[in-house]
This record gives structure tokens, C-alpha cells and sequence, in this order.
């Protein structure tokens, strides 16, 4: 079968089950398995079509009709990637959602969410390989529109809604900036054409460029979630249902960084080294203050959208380095930092997924996101236990998970920075590098946190003693990823060829990733001036394996007697109960003392006394910390434009008379500009 | 020149060998210094015998992170230990991981020791995972710094190169940033190590504590390989800071059996003057308040960083 059949195949399947969601809506269980299997197959031929893409040809389709309405499809090496990363996320999450929604059967209508998944994904798959700005944009706002409903399919709470309101506000103005950038473009090239935004490129003047730079970062900088325009993730990826949070965190903001890739090095040839400065120092920062508010947020949900930031800032050191390299002539360097930035990208996209997947299936058992109220879960759901610490183990990147892999490979990046031989590039590279290790020695304290805090010890509240393991299909959906996150971290000498061929494909450069025995690999050496740099994640995977191997036979064949067991240590205290466990909030403590400068933490504190002030009766704790982007940043302006649209009520005199006349006015006035030859 | 098995199950073995040691005359010295007799220097080798032999109790509230975590966390500081040279470049399993890959392989053994923490359902136990978490999280910058300063003098993060290239020099190897970036080490060697000002080792007082608070729910054999995982990361924590700063009389690949005996005296020495200057600071100092620890350790950060700087000016980057 023809390359060329699969694409329409894909398209096709995902319409089926957005279909067969609408046909089936009345009867939940058969529209739930129609849907989201159909989006299962859909998405296994798309990880067939993408990797023949990428081994391959480029596709191209075009639908054009007339000399006017031009529109096709256009899918190279990039554009495949980014499929290839949707289909991975969507087969898993897919199964995962058959068993997901059995939660909402009865209460809530599943062939709407079925249909609103199913176009959702193929808006996302549209929006990575249109070839035309027009097209583009009406996919992208089909995909931010479908996601907003997505985000409030829950609609009846009313943080949902204002969740829905932040993201449809933020994601609109982000498209207006993304237009501003293609119109400066087009009026360049005179054609809506991605194909002819390159030569546009090259010839536009430095200003333009650099406007068109501004507009594009902003505009998907927005979507992707960059501080300080990363406001409404925080609300909307938390408030969707988690299979969907899956998605958004996993794959959704990633086109965002495909757009962003495609602009940058493609249509404006990466031609200036302080683009990649800017780049650079936005991904640092995201990075540090969205694991900063990870750290201290009991919101689980919340907590891994934070996170979602964070990873979204390690992506962009990883191209912002490769932007800068690229602007000094250094393509194996360029070339080697965004291989880093993809990789990383496709293990976020994997470990989120998996980890949204395991707050979904808490929250299931559960019915609560609130981590103080977790506690013991390792007891009651093993099975997702071992799956959701798989992927906390990446995104901590601890060795040998796929974390590291990407983790190790972005620093690498970051210290060749000492080939440019300047000392500028050199020391704010460095001290990226730095907040990056901060970034991943917090990533390990957060999600230690969740994992200690959610699954271990005993159950803080009736709901984590009640709870029950996932369902097969949810177990399914999150094993594939688990299994992945031990595969990416493990087998990178299958990756990295994968991710060269699409980091040349904008890069431009031949030297390759060498691979010695016992699955080493090594830097190119066109990269370094001396020595080799080498790691090889089987062999400390085999390592750790066998001394482990050998220091359980030591414990265990030792052990003759039946271990005896005992209460936990309290002081001399009797039996400890769930109320003396340490609290997730007491946990990330320290850091919310350390950087008490950015959370400005408010506490109030209230007792109350029976008969001597030294016996406390009842006590009451609260303790809040401030988004300072939020309320320093988007607070004022929110302001200004409410208190100046409240003045501009006068005109409004709930008069149609009055209307009338306006109309009228405008249209006068738009003559007399007509006859006075103002437009030509 | 010998063979790759023999050269691994070597350094297993003077790894394994020398860091209760290394723990006997730190406590020595600090007896010394705190005019005692103190338990003799091959006390620790008595203690975890002793332990070996003795039946863990387990809380009941435990999962199987808690039996798996002390083995995980030593087989990681193990696999570690392979990776950094201790008294020869030469290491047959030195390609699978450089510098970074050691930093990460010890947070790999911290993350789990600091879960098993939290899984007895006892305050002590977060309290010292938090803590532990907290002062990682600290320390983890100035440690990127420091490595970057000495990987951008010698152009590897290897480190099997790293010794070779800087003994090779001789010593134009003490160049200022070598000197500043080992500053700034010492005192991360201090926080990782767990020593006097960031945690006391030997403090009986729970709400003191920060590693032993964590480890409180062991016993018995889990108790030996928490402790022996310990001492094993303190022995590598001083081979990185004498093998990276002070790498000579190190072996190569070439030496023959007398020089390597030579290179392990010279190891032992240098290992036994770091741990002298430990006791000298941990003997000086308070334990001081952990939240007083940031100062501490943006020193440490302030340091590296001028060590790095100072690289970029003397190479005239």
C-alpha cells in the first residue's frame, strides 16, 4: 500500500470514530469502544505513515481548486515527527480512554467527548501539515476551539468554566500574533503559501524579520505555555478531563514548538544569534518558575501542568542553544542541541502523557485531586503504582529512564557551548545549565512528593482507603507508555538516528551520532576539539541490575527467620495513625521558604482555647502563595482595558435610534474616504 | 596492564574495602580533635558485621519500596563507584557514563532513600526526605557549575580523562579556576556527605536530623546496606574531589603491578587528607540552621561561577 493512501486512511478513521461517537451517543459502553478504537487504529497508521515520511519522501497533496483557493497538505521530515509524536500519544491515551470513561457513563454524555477527541486530534494533525496560512489558521483555530470545549466538558463546575474563559482568551490573542507574523510574511512573498515564506525570508529587511520573530514567539510561545504567557495552562490542562490533559500536556503544546521550529529555522533561517538569546533565557526561566510552582502545588493536576512549563522550557534551552549555534555557523552543534530539544520533547510527550494518565486513574479510584488526601495508593492500585513511578523516575531523570537520556543530552549541548570561543555565549550558557540542574533537582523534589506523598504510607482520607486499581484498559494505556519511558531512556542508538534525520532536515548538517560496542554513543567528533564524551544507558541499566541482583541474594538467602514487624517509630508515641504522616505541603516547605521572595506566601492562623491559653481546643491553618505573573503582570492590564471599557458606556444608550445613527455615521465617513480616492 | 573483569572486581573491592575505613578515621581524627580516645578506626567494619547478622524489624505500614530502596540506592552509588577513577584512569566500564551521569546516579540512590523516608508513615521520615530533597536542590547548581569549569578546562566530562589529562599536566594543573572549582566542591563534598555545618552524622535527636532521619525506620541487615551504601557514596564523593584536583600519582593504563600499588598508597593518602580537613571543619563548626544553608550554599555557587569566569578570562574566550 501506497504512502499516499495511509494519510487520507488516518484522516478517515479519525471521522469514523467522531461519527460513530455522534451515532452511538445514546449508548455509552458502545460508543466509548467504537470512538476511541477507531482513533487507536487511526493512530497506529499514523505511526506507520510517519515513519515512511521520515525514512522516505516528503508527502505532498494538493487540494487547490482555482488560482485562488490554494490549500494542500505538506509533510517532511519535521511535520512527521510531530505526527509520529501525536499518533505514539493518541494510540496510548486511546485505549487508556476506553476504561477512563466509564467514569463519566450515565452522568455525562460520551458521544460528545468521543466526537470532540476525535476532531480534536485531527485538527492537530491538520495543523502540522498544512502548507498554507490561510488552512493554517483555520485548523489551528478549529484545534484551539475543540480544546477549549474539551476543557470544559465538565462544564457544571464553575472553576471549569473560568478555566475555559482564561485559555479561549489567551489562545486567541496568541492567534493574533501568529497572524501578524504570517501577514508580514505574506506581504513579502505576495502569496499565503508556506512554500514561499522561505525565499520571503531571506529577502525581508532586518526589522521585518525581527517583528516577524517577536509575533511568531509570542503568538506560539502562548500555546506552548511560555512564561510569562503560560497563565491559562496552569488552569485549562488541570480542569479537562485527565485522558484530554493527556493530550493537551503531551502533544498540544507541542505543535506549538513545530510552529515555532518551522518559523524560526526555516522561514527566517535562524539568521540571528540574539533570537536564539531570547529563546535561550524564556526557556531557563520557564523552566525554573514552572517547577518553582510545581513544587509547592498539592493540586495534582495542577501540580504536573506546572510541570508541563518547566518541560517546555528545557525543549526551548535545548533549541534556543541550537538557534544560537546555528546563527554562528556551527551546524553539528546546531544540529546536536536540537536533536536534544526533540528528544526531549518526544519523552515529555510520554512521560506527561503517562503521568496525566495516573492522576486520571487516581482521581478515578479517588475522586479527588488533592494530594494531602492520597496516601497508602501503592496498596490499593500496585499495578498503576509501578506505572505511574516508571514515569515519575523520567521526568525526575534519574538514570537510566528517558529523562536523563535528554536531560544528559541537553547539557552536553549546553557545555559545547565553549566552541564558539566567546566568552558571552559561554557564560549565559553556563548559567542556563545551572538553573537547568536547579530545574532538574527540584523536577526529583516534586515528584518525589507525588509519588511519596500520593502512594505511600497510609491513607490521609476515606477516599484513598476506598480506592481500587485502573481497569484493563486504563492499565493498557499507561503500560505502552511506561514501557516507552524505559525503552527511550535505554535504546537511544535507535533513536538518535530517528531525530538526526529530522534535526538535519532544518539544520543542515552531515556529521552523525557515533555508536560504538556495547550501545555506546559519542558526540561527533566535528563537534568537539578533544576527547570523546560517551554514555551507554544498557550498560548502567545491566550494572545496577546486577548488583542489585546480587545484594537481594545476599539479604534474602540470609534470611532464614519471618521478618518481624513492628508500629512505626514515634517518639515513644502510641500507634501512629495517617494524622502524624508528614503533609505534601510540609514536604516542599523548604522551597517555599527559600524563594519566599517569588511565592510571597500569606498564612493565617487561627486557635481557639479551652479554659487555659496552653490547651489549644481547635486549630486552623491557611496558607496561600501568590502567581506573581499573574497579579503583577496581567492584573494590571486586565484592569486598565475594564476600567477604560467601562467609560466608553456613555455611547451605549440602549437606544436602536441611536445605533442607527452610528451605522450611519460609519458608513458616511466610509464614503467620503472612498471618494477621496484613500484607498487604492 | 590488567585485564578488564579483574580491573571491575578490584575496584569493587577497594571501594568496598576502604570506605568503612575511610568513616573509622574520620571519626578518629574528630576524637582526636574533641581530645577522646574515640572507638577504634575499624569500628564500622564491627558495626555493619554485627548488623549483618542481626533480623530487621519492619513498620507495618511499609510497602516494597521500603525493601527495595536500600538495594537500589547501593546499587546505584556501586555503579557509580565504576565510573569514577579511584587509583587507576583505566576503566573498563568507564565509557557507560561521564561526570553527569555519576551526579544523576547519585541522585538515583538519594530519590529512592528519600522515598523508602516517607513510606513508614512516620513525620521524622519526610521530614528528613524533605530536607534531604532541599539541600540536593541547593546544591545541584553550584555542582553544574563546578563540573562545567573543570569539563570546559580539560574539553571532556569523562573522567577517566579528566584524571589522565590533569596528571599528565603535571603541575600547571593548579590553575586558579582548578582552585576555585575545588572551593566550591569541598563545600558540596560537605552538603552531599551529609557533615557538620549541613547535617550532623552523629546527632541522636530526630528533629536535627537530616540523613539519619530518613534511614530511622531500618534495622538490621537493611540498616547495613543503608549504612555501607553511605559510607561508599562519602569514599567516591573524596575520590571525584582528589582524583579530579589533585590527580597526581594516579595509575595509567601502561603502569605494572608496583605502580599500581604506589598509585592506591597515594589514593589512600589523599583520600585520608580530605577526610583530615572534614574533621578539621566539622570539628570547628555548628550545625547550622537549615534555612541558614542557602548562604552556604550560594557561596558554593559563587565560587563555581568564578571559577568559571575566571576560565573564560584566562583562556580569553
Amino acid at each position: 500500500m501506497s504512502v499516499n493512501y495511509l494519510f487520507p486512511g488516518i484522516i478517515a478513521f479519525y471521522l469514523i470514530g467522531a461519527a460513530s461517537a455522534v451515532i452511538f451517543n445514546k449508548k455509552d459502553a458502545i460508543c466509548a469502544y467504537t470512538s476511541f478504537t477507531s482513533a487507536a487504529i487511526a493512530a497506529l497508521l499514523g505511526i506507520i505513515f510517519s515513519i515512511s515520511v521520515i525514512f522516505g519522501d516528503t508527502f505532498s497533496f494538493d487540494l487547490s481548486t482555482g488560482s485562488y483557493l490554494k490549500f494542500g497538505f505538506f509533510i517532511d521530515r519535521l511535520s512527521a515527527f510531530f505526527i509520529l509524536v501525536i499518533s505514539i500519544s493518541v494510540f496510548a491515551v486511546s485505549i487508556y480512554s476506553i476504561g477512563f470513561v466509564r467514569e463519566y457513563f450515565g452522568k455525562k454524555n460520551i458521544g460528545y467527548l468521543g466526537f470532540l477527541y476525535n476532531i480534536f486530534i485531527i485538527s492537530m494533525i491538520l495543523v502540522a501539515s498544512a502548507d498554507n496560512a490561510v488552512m493554517f489558521l483555520i485548523v489551528w483555530e478549529l484545534m484551539s476551539v475543540v480544546s477549549y470545549f474539551l476543557v470544559v466538558y465538565e462544564h457544571e463546575k464553575p472553576e471549569t468554566r473560568k478555566a475555559g474563559f482564561i485559555y479561549i482568551v489567551m489562545t486567541h490573542i496568541g492567534t493574533g500574533f501568529i497572524m501578524m507574523s504570517f501577514l508580514i510574511f505574506v506581504g513579502t512573498s505576495g502569496s499565503f503559501s508556506f512554500g514561499t515564506f522561505a525565499e520571503a525570508g531571506k529577502t525581508m529587511t532586518p526589522l521585518l524579520k525581527d517583528l516577524a520573530f517577536i509575533f511568531a514567539l509570542i503568538g506560539f510561545g502562548t500555546k506552548a505555555g511560555i512564561v510569562p504567557l503560560h497563565i491559562w495552562l496552569p488552569y485549562a490542562h488541570p480542569e479537562a478531563p485527565s485522558n484530554v490533559s493527556a493530550l493537551m500536556s503531551g502533544v498540544m503544546i507541542k505543535i506549538a514548538i513545530f510552529m515555532l521550529i518551522r518559523v524560526f529555522f526555516e522561514f527566517l533561517g535562524a539568521s540571528q544569534a540574539w533570537w536564539g538569546y531570547v529563546v535561550l533565557v524564556l526557556g531557563t526561566l520557564s523552566a525554573i518558575l514552572g517547577i518553582l510552582y510545581a513544587v509547592v502545588e498539592s493540586d495534582i493536576k495542577r501540580m504536573l501542568a506546572f510541570s508541563s512549563i518547566e518541560n517546555i522550557g528545557i525543549i526551548l534551552i535545548g533549541i534556543g542553544a541550537s538557534m544560537i549555534f546555528f546563527a554562528s555557523g556551527k551546524t553539528v552543534l546546531a544540529s546536536i542541541a536540537a536533536i536534544a530539544a526533540l528528544y526531549h520533547l518526544l519523552n515529555h510527550s510520554i512521560f506527561k502523557g503517562l503521568l496525566f494518565m495516573g492522576a486520571g486513574s487516581i482521581l478515578y479510584s479517588t475522586h479527588t485531586k488533592n494530594i494531602e488526601e492520597l496516601g497508602g495508593l501503592i496498596k490499593k492500585m500496585p499495578k498503576s503504582a509501578i506505572l505511574i513511578l516508571i514515569g515519575v523516575l523520567s521526568i525526575a531523570a534519574l538514570p537510566p529512564f528517558s529523562g536523563f537520556m535528554s536531560e544528559w543530552l541537553t547539557f552536553q549541548s549546553l557545555l559545547l557551548g565553549f566552541n564558539l570561543n566567546e566568552s558571552f555565549p559561554m557564560i549565559i550558557l553556563s548559567i542556563s545549565a545551572a538553573i537547568l540542574a536547579l530545574t532538574g533537582a527540584l523536577a526529583a523534589y516534586c515528584f518525589l512528593k507525588f509519588f511519596g506523598i500520593g502512594f505511600l504510607a497510609l491513607p490521609r482520607s476515606k477516599h484513598a482507603e476506598h480506592a481500587k486499581e485502573a481497569n484493563t484498559p486504563m492499565l493498557i494505556g499507561m503500560g505502552i507508555f511506561a514501557t516507552l519511558s524505559i525503552l527511550l531512556g535505554i535504546l537511544p542508538f535507535y533513536v538518535l538516528p530517528v531525530l538526526e534525520r529530522i534535526a538535519t532536515s532544518f539544520t543542515g548538517n552531515l556529521d552523525s551520532f557515533t555508536f560504538g560496542n556495547f550501545a555506546t554513543f559519542s558526540i561527533p567528533s566535528g563537534a568537539i576539539s578533544s576527547e570523546i564524551i560517551s554514555l551507554s544507558t544498557p550498560v548502567i541499566l545491566a550494572i545496577i541490575v546486577i548488583f542489585m541482583l546480587i545484594l537481594s541474594m545476599i539479604l534474602f538467602l540470609n534470611n532464614r527467620k519471618k521478618q518481624p514487624v513492628y508500629e512505626t517509630w514515634g517518639c515513644g508515641q502510641p500507634v501512629s495513625t495517617s494524622r502524624n504522616e508528614y503533609t505534601a505541603t510540609a514536604f516542599s516547605k523548604p522551597v517555599q521558604v527559600w524563594f519566599k521572595n517569588l511565592y510571597r506566601p500569606a498564612r493565617e492562623t487561627e486557635a481557639t482555647y479551652s479554659t487555659s491559653p496552653f490547651l489549644k481546643e481547635s486549630f486552623k491553618f491557611e496558607s496561600n502563595i501568590e502567581q506573581v505573573i499573574e497579579q503583577y503582570l496581567y492584573e494590571p492590564v486586565v484592569d486598565f482595558v475594564l476600567t477604560r471599557s467601562r467609560k466608553l458606556l456613555i455611547i451605549r444608550t440602549g437606544s436602536i435610534h441611536t445605533y442607527l445613527s452610528y451605522i450611519f455615521g460609519v458608513l458616511v465617513i466610509l464614503f467620503m474616504y472612498v471618494i477621496a480616492g484613500g484607498s487604492s | 596492564m590488567i585485564p578488564a573483569l579483574l580491573s571491575v572486581i578490584l575496584q569493587i573491592f577497594i571501594i568496598l574495602a576502604l570506605s568503612p575505613l575511610l568513616s573509622g578515621i574520620i571519626k578518629k581524627i574528630k576524637a582526636f580533635f574533641q581530645i577522646r580516645q574515640g572507638p577504634s578506626i575499624f569500628q564500622p567494619y564491627y558495626d555493619i558485621a554485627k548488623l549483618l547478622k542481626k533480623d530487621s524489624v519492619i513498620s507495618q505500614n511499609v510497602s516494597w519500596i521500603f525493601h527495595a530502596a536500600p538495594i537500589i540506592s547501593f546499587a546505584a552509588v556501586m555503579t557509580a563507584g565504576l565510573l569514577i577513577p579511584i587509583y587507576i584512569t583505566q576503566l573498563p566500564l568507564g565509557f557507560a557514563g561521564d561526570l553527569i551521569a555519576v551526579v544523576y546516579l547519585f541522585a538515583l540512590a538519594r530519590f529512592f532513600t528519600a522515598l523508602a523516608s516517607l513510606d513508614a508513615g512516620s513525620s521524622f521520615g519526610g521530614m528528613g526526605g524533605s530536607r534531604e530533597m532541599f539541600v540536593a536542590a541547593m546544591v545541584e547548581p553550584a555542582l553544574m557549575l563546578s563540573i562545567f569549569a573543570v569539563a570546559l578546562n580539560v574539553g571532556s566530562t569523562n573522567l577517566s580523562y579528566i584524571s589522565q589529562t590533569l596528571s599528565g599536566m603535571g603541575l600547571d594543573a593548579l590553575s586558579p579556576y582548578q582552585i576555585l572549582a575545588f572551593v566550591a566542591l569541598f563545600i558540596i563534598a560537605i552538603a552531599e556527605t551529609g557533615r557538620i555545618p549541613v547535617d550532623n552524622p552523629s546527632t541522636h535527636l530526630e528533629l536535627t536530623m537530616i540523613h539519619e532521619a530518613m534511614i530511622l525506620e531500618y534495622s538490621g541487615k537493611q540498616l547495613a546496606i543503608v549504612e555501607l551504601g553511605a559510607m561508599v557514596k562519602q569514599l567516591l564523593v573524596y575520590s571525584l574531589l582528589a582524583n579530579i584536583f589533585f590527580p597526581w600519582g594516579i595509575a595509567s593504563a601502561e603502569s605494572g603491578i608496583a605502580a599500581l600499588a604506589i598509585a592506591l598508597v597515594v589514593y589512600i593518602i589523599k583520600i585520608v587528607i580530605i577526610g583530615l580537613t572534614m574533621a578539621v571543619v566539622e570539628t570547628s563548626n555548628a550545625k547550622w540552621r537549615l534555612f541558614r544553608l542557602p548562604d552556604l550554599l550560594s557561596i558554593s555557587l559563587m565560587f563555581s561561577f568564578l571559577a568559571l569566569v575566571s576560565f573564560i578570562i584566562v583562556k580569553g574566550g
